[in-house]
């Protein structure tokens, strides 16, 4: 656990697909020898693919599936979008997978080839989007009162989230990131892979990446800050007296 | 007192590792700095709640559904793939089931043409019975001993599995052949069991020949994870039901013939 309680976030960033393999096992050496298997594992089932074994590379595409979505998902926002980054990600993976290093590790391959696919996805509809999009209905967008956005009651995190209304202005602010920007904050949030990773998945230095992750971050807060900083206030306020009717200042 | 910039707290709050213990320090005591990492800190807290959709255990096999279809052939070994001994023992077991329903079938000939097909198809059932009977009990053998496998107290860390390895790549082909079969002949719930069951399997063939004993660990929570060795048993079971059903309606039916011939 990190000084700020993110699991995912330590002094030393570490690889995001290690993470996530390990999350379920108990002390360090457990997690070393797991990632072990799985690697050892995947290496051969590689091996056995190229050989001709097309079975084999249902072991990788099992193993990996789940994480992919979850990667897919939160930078496309969109399950139909997601399963289809899953499926051509795989696809890609096993087409080229000769040009895959035995050495390198599968899982991170797959991961990189997904964001890449993902990150060309989002770029795609994004232009539709914008030939779709009226300037009435941005208009309408702009008009919502920040204010309406801030739930009646003291809310708790969970409640933030199950809040539609700030979940669908969350997914608007992410929306507005750049496609880069986007791949950085899940990437790094997220996923906590290491700014090396996200410097390959974006193919850019690794400063550059760094300061993709901060824009984001920066363009995040500044969208979401007059919703959700009204939490802290609102909190604040009610530990001390009773709660204030909707309207009054905070 | 110079505050930090909000770079340096983004950057601290995602794990940046350069002056952590520097900015760390300032935060202790710096009230407007903590209170703002605080503000972040509430963006990114409600960030991490937006739901990610569950994707149920069976997501992986859902995808390799999907694409295997779309996967094109990969120019591997080619011929030399089916000079393997193992390929020889899936094939065997399959020639061994044929002849052994043409042999059943020539030997229950009967000279009424309707209860001789419907002997012939019994026949066939059964040795299809029998043999995914003895498939399964093998199978179980494998894992069971790979369950119950324990690191050695003393000696080599590393755990060899080969011989439970080499075995389940044996037995890999020749479920595919009966899972085929059994999806065929419209067998659901066996093709399904049969569908858990070579997954598991080719876990154990993918696996290093020597393991660490928390490799070893691993596998055998992946076999405890998709519960195959008690759905393994449930169907071995009713396959030896199955069995004895039909093992005493031959016999049955021999002596109604018997009888008949007397009369």
């Amino acid at each position: 656990m990190s000084e700020f309680g993110h699991p995912h976030l330590t002094a030393k960033p570490v690889s995001c697909l290690m993470i996530q393999m390990s999350e379920s096992a108990g002390s360090t050496q457990d997690r070393e020898a797991l990632r072990n298997a799985a690697r050892e594992s995947d290496a051969i089932a590689v091996e056995r693919t190229l050989a001709g074994e097309r079975d084999a590379f249902r072991v990788l595409v099992e193993r990996h599936s789940q994480q992919l979505f979850r990667l897919a998902y939160r930078m496309t926002g969109n399950e139909h979008d997601a399963e289809e980054v899953v499926q051509e990600a795989f696809l890609r993976a096993y087409r080229n997978l000769g040009q895959f290093g035995s050495r390198a590790n599968f899982g991170t391959w797959a991961y990189r080839i997904a964001a890449n696919y993902a990150i060309d996805r989002m770029r795609q509809k994004r232009v539709e989007d914008t030939r779709r999009q009226t300037p009435s209905s941005l208009a309408e967008e702009q008009e919502q009162d920040p204010l309406d956005l801030v739930p009646d009651e003291r809310p708790t995190p969970d409640r933030l989230a199950g809040n539609t209304e700030l979940r669908k202005k969350m997914e608007e602010a992410l929306k507005e990131l750049s496609s880069s920007e986007r791949t950085a904050f899940v990437m790094r949030h997220w996923e906590g892979c290491a700014i090396e990773e996200i410097a390959a998945v974006l193919k850019s230095t690794t400063s550059a990446a760094k300061n993709t992750v901060f824009r984001s971050v920066q363009k995040l807060r500044r969208a979401l800050e007059p919703y959700v900083g009204a939490r802290g206030r609102l909190e604040a306020k009610a530990a001390c007296a009773a709660p204030e009717p909707r309207g009054t200042e905070l | 007192m110079k505050h930090l910039t909000e770079e340096e707290l983004i950057g601290y709050r995602e794990g940046e590792t350069t002056q952590r213990e520097a900015i760390a320090e300032h935060l202790t005591s710096c009230t407007a700095c903590r209170t703002e990492l605080e503000r972040i800190e509430a963006v990114l807290s409600a960030l991490d709640h937006l739901p990610v959709p569950e994707r149920g255990p069976e997501y992986g096999r859902a995808v390799w559904q999907q694409i295997a279809p779309r996967l094109p052939e990969r120019a591997g070994r080619g011929w030399r793939t089916w000079l393997e001994p193992r390929r020889w023992v899936a094939i065997g077991a399959m020639a061994a089931m044929v002849v052994a329903a043409f042999v059943a079938g020539r030997w229950t000939k009967k000279p009424d043409a309707g209860p001789m097909a419907a002997s012939v198809a019994q026949v066939r059932e059964r040795v299809l019975v029998v043999a995914v009977g003895d498939h399964l009990g093998k199978s179980e053998m494998v894992l069971m001993e790979l369950a119950n496998a324990a690191p050695p107290a003393s000696g080599p860390k590393q755990i060899n599995i080969s011989a439970e390895q080499q075995r389940a790549e044996d037995l890999l082909d020749a479920n595919r052949l009966y899972r085929e079969t059994a999806e065929q002949n419209g067998d659901r719930a066996l093709a399904d069991v049969l569908d858990d069951l070579e997954r598991v399997l080719m876990d154990v063939a993918h696996s290093p020949q020597e393991i660490t004993p928390a490799k070893l660990e691993s596998l055998q929570k992946r076999i405890e994870a998709h519960g195959i060795l008690f759905k393994v048993r449930v169907v071995g079971k009713e396959l030896q039901e199955k069995q004895n059903k039909t093992n005493s309606a031959p016999a049955q039916t021999e002596s109604k013939a018997r009888e008949r011939n007397k009369a």
